[in-house]
């Protein structure tokens, strides 16, 4: 199993093309399907924060979830259950760092499955795919 | 036509007067005009009346985005065009940041922002609403760095949006004051920012959380990878590692590099406030555009004590690029590079255009020196190099003390018509030049060139590969064609809109694939064309608002100064205004149009 890593935040620019690799997924451009976020950290000078899932083992989102419909993964965060969900909104504020994100159009959690896609994209060694037991 | 196009199609129109919004399907001009500068040329043209007051409310902006913006790697920049407080005439200014997805993926292809409004306001633009909000508490504020934290810290979006404002120098009128976005980029030229002061439009925030379903993602996915390695590849290398400034040792060795107001190419302290020596010394962030892999926007960190207190320090972040490097360093004689930086610091804060705040600067150092002008007019001893005394001057140019500083803030051409000194009053249509003095092509491209970037058609490039092959200088009929052609395909790029950093990866070819990957049917040629008719156009209007390029002044300097091509013949560039001037009235004629 492989989870996706912040390897060092202070290499990222904030071109967001991580997103944008994540939103493509879907057959999307743009950013209102991506799991993976970039935003200053109060001012570009100070540098950015990158917010994605962290595959928690024991994932406060899934605990949230009054259907079950985020299923914890082998290696560390969920799989969301898209027919389950009724779109409460519950993973997103149990999520401490953030990292469940919200798409408006299908009023459901927008949820990273640790695909890597958005590392082949990423220009500066932001972020990897690493190895977990 | 591609159903890619009503993904642009939506105009959102802003009436300040009326406190008002609303928003019309346009399709019919982003199906014809692409986006960007095609499409904002021909909003222009239906919102400002000809004889409309630059800073009055008969003035509109136009930005503009295009239907690469987002999708494409470099697809980054978006374009406003208004008229322009400094010449009076129809103007385009492009800016970066995250203001070109935030508007795309807000939903829009272009805002339309007319009137004026009666008590300083900015508006948030969210979620398909615009608010209008009271700007009584940050009109006034020293720092337009200020501006952007307290935005940032009040408004939603973080990641998504973009905070465009004005400084002090926008809300009292500078000429040449600039419209800030994200702190560090600009819509630097042409005095966007004293438009906004007009209205009293303190800021404009967009937030764009959207996305659109792609016509053929596999297609799609092969374009992008492709682009994605060139951006990432040798043809955007300068740019990354040392930013623009790259360019001033070069420039310095040719002889090219303006110092201490165009008297001379060649600046001694070159190497000090060069790009090597900046990113060896004070660079502490490289920093992109959303949607940019390049990220060429350097961050100097300058520590200073106070000198009140031993050990007592702050840290504050400088942005630094060319043309602040030489219109603020080597124009003014500064090698100082603590100096340099604090004087484009105080610049930023106040919101001013590098480029026209140091041609003004140098003009009124020579005019003192000369004693055209006294130290009661200047207030501050203006002498080459001393950097303290023209961080003050900017201040001045701002706050408007007294008559010299009113005048300066009107811009050099306007400071020169009341005091003397105009052949050393720098400008070409009222606008001062960027930082080249490469040889007679560039200055032409600067005479006849809309935005007066030397971006337009990037003839220091052009003159640069004549020295270094030794072919000979084109006829100046050949050179005006050489220039109009070159602008003109860079229009379907700002059409687009890309950012002209990625010029050399965007050829003709790929930019019709990434078309063709989103359903445009249109090839080459007919890019070549289109790109041939917004060129026409947007100086077609220009025409009609009473430009009238034979009426240029040539400043004697720039004649006098040796380039590395030699000294520029007045005949010369008076030939090459001739034949563009031709070539647009002869559109006009057969088009009816202007």
């Amino acid at each position: 199993m492989k989870r996706l890593v912040v390897v060092d935040s202070n290499r990222c620019v904030g071109c967001g093309l991580c997103a944008y690799a994540c939103t493509n997924r879907y057959g999307y451009v743009g950013v209102s399907k991506s799991a993976i976020h970039v935003r200053s950290a109060g001012g570009v000078e100070r540098g950015f924060v990158v917010v994605v899932c962290r595959a928690c083992r024991d994932p406060p989102c899934s605990r949230a979830c009054p259907v079950d419909a985020l299923v914890p993964r082998k290696g560390g965060g969920v799989v969301l259950n898209p027919s389950k969900c009724i779109g409460c909104g519950f993973c997103v504020t149990a999520c401490d760092i953030g990292a469940v994100m919200w798409d408006s159009e299908a009023m459901k959690p927008v949820i990273c499955t640790h695909c890597g896609y958005c590392v082949e994209f990423c220009p500066h060694g932001v972020i990897a795919l690493e190895e977990v037991g | 036509m591609t159903d890619w196009v009503k993904t642009l199609s939506k105009v959102l129109y802003v009436d300040l007067s009326k406190k008002l919004f609303w928003v019309e399907e346009r399709e019919d001009l982003f199906s014809r005009w692409l986006g960007g500068t095609g499409v904002a040329i021909q909003l222009y043209k239906e919102e400002v009346p000809r004889g409309a007051d630059p800073l009055g409310p008969d003035n509109a902006v136009v930005f503009a985005v295009g239907p690469l913006t987002g999708v494409f790697p470099m697809a980054s920049k978006v374009v406003a065009v208004f008229k322009s407080p400094l010449n009076g005439l129809v103007s385009e200014a492009h800016g970066g940041g995250r203001a070109a997805t935030a508007i795309r993926f807000a939903g829009y292809g272009a805002i339309v922002i007319k009137g004026e409004s009666d008590i300083p306001i900015y508006i948030v633009v969210d979620d398909g609403k615009v608010r209008f909000r009271d700007a009584g508490a940050l009109w006034g504020m020293r720092s337009s760095e200020t501006v952007g934290r307290v935005l940032r810290e009040a408004l939603p979006g973080a990641g998504y949006r973009t905070i465009m404002r004005i400084g002090r120098a926008g809300e009292r009128l500078v000429r040449y004051a600039n419209l800030t976005v994200e702190t560090y980029r600009h819509f630097g030229r042409m005095g966007l920012g004293a438009v906004f002061g007009s209205k009293k439009l303190k800021a404009l925030v967009v937030i764009g959380r959207g996305g659109f379903k792609l016509p053929d993602v596999r297609t799609y996915r092969e374009v992008y990878k492709e682009i994605y390695g060139l951006t990432k590849g040798s043809m955007t290398k300068k740019y990354h590692d040392l930013g623009t400034a790259a360019n001033v040792l070069p420039l310095d060795k040719l002889g090219a590099l303006p110092t201490r107001n165009f008297t001379s190419g060649r600046f001694e302290g070159a190497r000090e406030i060069s790009g090597e020596k900046l990113a060896e010394e004070n660079l502490s962030r490289r920093v992109a555009c959303t949607a940019c892999p390049v990220a060429c926007i350097h961050l100097a960190a300058i520590r200073e004590e106070y000198e009140d207190e031993r050990y007592f320090y702050k840290t504050e972040f400088v942005p630094y690029d060319h043309e602040p490097i030489y219109a603020l360093g080597s124009n003014l004689g500064i090698s100082d590079r603590y100096g340099l930086l604090k004087l484009i610091k105080a610049v930023e804060d106040e919101g001013v255009d590098a480029i026209s705040t140091g041609l003004v600067l140098a003009w009124a150092t020579e005019a003192l020196e000369r004693g055209i002008v006294g130290l009661n007019d200047t207030l501050v001893e203006l002498r080459w190099g001393d950097w303290r005394n023209y961080v003050k001057a900017v201040s001045y140019i701002v706050l408007q003390p007294n008559e010299f500083y009113r005048a300066l803030a009107l811009g050099v051409e306007e400071a020169a018509a009341r005091y003397g000194g105009a052949e050393f009053a720098l400008a070409y249509n009222r606008v001062e030049p960027a930082g080249y003095h490469t040889g007679p092509l560039y200055h032409a491209s600067l005479a006849i060139g809309f935005r007066h970037s030397h971006l337009d058609a990037g003839a220091y490039a052009t003159d640069q590969s004549l020295v270094s092959s030794g072919a000979p200088v084109p006829s100046p009929e050949e050179a005006a064609e050489q220039i109009v052609e070159e602008e003109s395909w860079r229009q379907v790029l700002s059409s687009l809109v890309l950012c002209f950093f990625g010029r050399g990866v965007y050829t003709k070819e790929v930019v019709s694939r990434t078309l063709r990957a989103l359903g445009y049917e249109i090839d080459e040629k007919a890019l070549v064309e289109l790109g041939r008719r917004i060129y026409l156009e947007k100086h077609g209007v220009k025409f009609s608002e009473g430009f009238k390029p034979e009426e240029v002044r040539i400043p004697r300097r720039f004649l006098e100064t040796p380039t590395p091509l030699g000294q520029i013949r007045e005949e010369f560039l008076r030939k090459v205004i001739a034949h563009y001037a031709k070539l647009v009235r002869d559109y006009i004629e057969k088009s009816g149009s202007g």
